[in-house]
């Protein structure tokens, strides 16, 4: 049997602010910002909420739907932009949360939004060559945006976690095909709170070059085309690039909606992807095959080959789905989404 | 909540992240935080670590309005003592919920959450707070 997903879970806050809330605080026209990202309203963390206790909420849920004893993770890799701690890692806090220490590798992933995506590939690395027999992957984030700036209403929170191994799989990940290049589309100086974006830089030579050419290269890579796979996911910061992307490589839209989550939670960076795919692994039927490609600013894709199997049915149900998430939610205030976002600065 | 210092809040990890308690494997009681001796039967009891399932259901609670400095920004908070299913009673937040919607004997489940922060260049300390099953 070839390695890949075990088990699998999500984690979303539940406030959301709408997308017309934060237009209507900086006078800008609600329609012509739905309509441009293409984004209904984002998911907002609460004021005790990080990537790290989103990443354990979506660790225990993996764990729960993988049905293994915690102490068999050999490691933990987190991939987040957003970690509590300059220095200081993430993944030992979540690996002790979650029962799995001393025993275990533990590390944090940079790369923008791909970290997450970068995080499974290196865990499947080490399942696959025999170092570990489980290994738990995260993709988790609480992104901001600077006031004002068109990032304010896209930026969002939420993670999903995937347990990887030989045994019990849902889903193999059949291959995988990554792509890089030193892209400067978007970037954060050390001690600077908010990132910078090139504006229009981000969309051909970034975003648009990396998912494309990932995506094709691994159908090439592995002979598989376009209309066999069932559902394709791609990274979604905002609604609309990922459906152009589509387009450009010949998707018919009904495959992307399934995993385009964009519009009712935002952009969850790291993960993004992760939870795209957790929506797609959410309702699809054994033997359906999936394609993800993230994409991380500086800029790199990571695309995954991967097929459901008949485990899938025996194991799922006793975690909440996706659509459980984005269902459980509470609308903020612009006024209340400042004191949960802690923009207000009194010094 | 007065954490202590570094190394005291460090050695109740495994309680605080996912309530690792005790229990007497001689009578069956359970001990949350966790005991070394079992009272009922002192040298006869064998007690072991025991990983609490972290469902409860809330006893009582109050709303507080004025929290301690390292916890100002969460008030109006939830503050219950919530029986664990298998006896044990403890203090915790709840969140996830409006205080007006809170009730007694309405079931919890565990969360992982940040529960304070030492200043803005401390240890951040997380831990268990419950949430709406
Ligand atoms: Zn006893």
């Amino acid at each position: 049997m070839k390695s890949g997903i075990v088990g699998y879970g999500v984690y979303i806050p539940r406030f959301r602010i709408r997308a017309e809330e934060i237009a209507r605080v900086w006078g800008k026209n609600p329609e012509a910002i739905k309509n441009g990202l293409g984004i209904r309203e984002k998911s907002v963390p609460d004021v005790d909420e990080d990537s790290v206790t989103i990443a354990v909420e979506a660790a225990r849920n993996a764990i729960k739907f993988a049905g293994i004893d915690p102490s068999k993770i050999g490691v933990v890799f987190i991939g987040s932009e957003s970690p509590p701690y300059a220095v200081k890692p993430s993944a030992t806090i979540i690996a002790e949360a979650i029962g799995a220490t001393p025993d275990l590798m533990a590390a944090d992933f940079e790369f923008a939004c791909k970290a997450g995506t970068q995080a499974m590939l290196a865990v499947l690395g080490l399942v696959e060559s025999g170092m570990v027999e489980y290994g738990l992957a995260i993709g988790s984030d609480t992104s901001q945006g600077r006031p004002g700036d068109a990032l304010e209403y896209t930026a969002a929170a939420g993670g999903a976690a995937y347990i990887i191994g030989k045994e019990g799989v849902i889903a193999e990940i059949i291959d995988y095909y990554s792509f890089a290049t030193d892209t400067p589309d978007f970037w954060r100086r050390e001690g600077k709170e908010y990132p910078r974006h090139g504006a229009r830089f981000t969309g051909e030579p970034a975003y648009f070059k990396h998912i494309i050419s990932a995506t094709r290269r691994l159908l090439e890579k592995t002979g598989i085309g376009l209309e066999d796979v069932d559902y394709f996911v791609f990274h979604q910061p905002n609604a609309k690039f990922p459906l152009r992307a589509a387009k450009k490589l010949g998707i018919p839209k009904e495959k992307v909606l399934p995993g385009l989550l964009n519009p009712v939670i935002g952009n969850t960076y790291s993960g993004a992807t992760p939870l795209g795919l957790a929506a797609v692994l959410d309702i699809a039927e054994p033997g359906n095959l999936i394609v993800a490609t993230s994409f991380g600013s500086g800029a790199g894709s990571d695309s995954m080959l991967i097929k459901v199997t008949d485990e899938i049915e025996r194991k799922r149900g006793n975690t909440p789905k996706v659509v459980d998430y984005i269902n459980r939610k509470k609308y903020l205030t612009y006024g209340e989404y400042v004191k949960h976002r802690k923009k207000l600065k009194f010094d | 909540m007065a954490e202590g210092s570094v190394p005291a809040v460090w050695r109740r990890y495994p309680q605080r992240y996912r309530l690792v308690g005790s229990k007497c494997e001689t009578c069956g009681e359970f001990f949350f935080p966790p005991r070394i001796i079992c009272p009922n039967c002192r040298r006869k009891g064998k007690v072991v670590e025991y990983q609490f399932s972290g469902r409860g259901v809330v006893e009582s609670y109050t709303v507080v309005h004025t929290p301690p400095a390292d916890m100002e920004d969460q008030a109006p908070y939830v503050l219950a003592i919530v029986r664990l299913e298998e006896g044990p009673m403890l203090t915790a937040q709840i969140v996830d919920v409006d205080p007006r919607e809170v009730k007694i004997g309405m079931p919890v489940r565990m969360v992982f959450r940040r529960i304070s922060e030492d200043g803005e260049d401390g240890l951040i300390n997380y831990g268990y707070k419950f949430a709406p099953l």
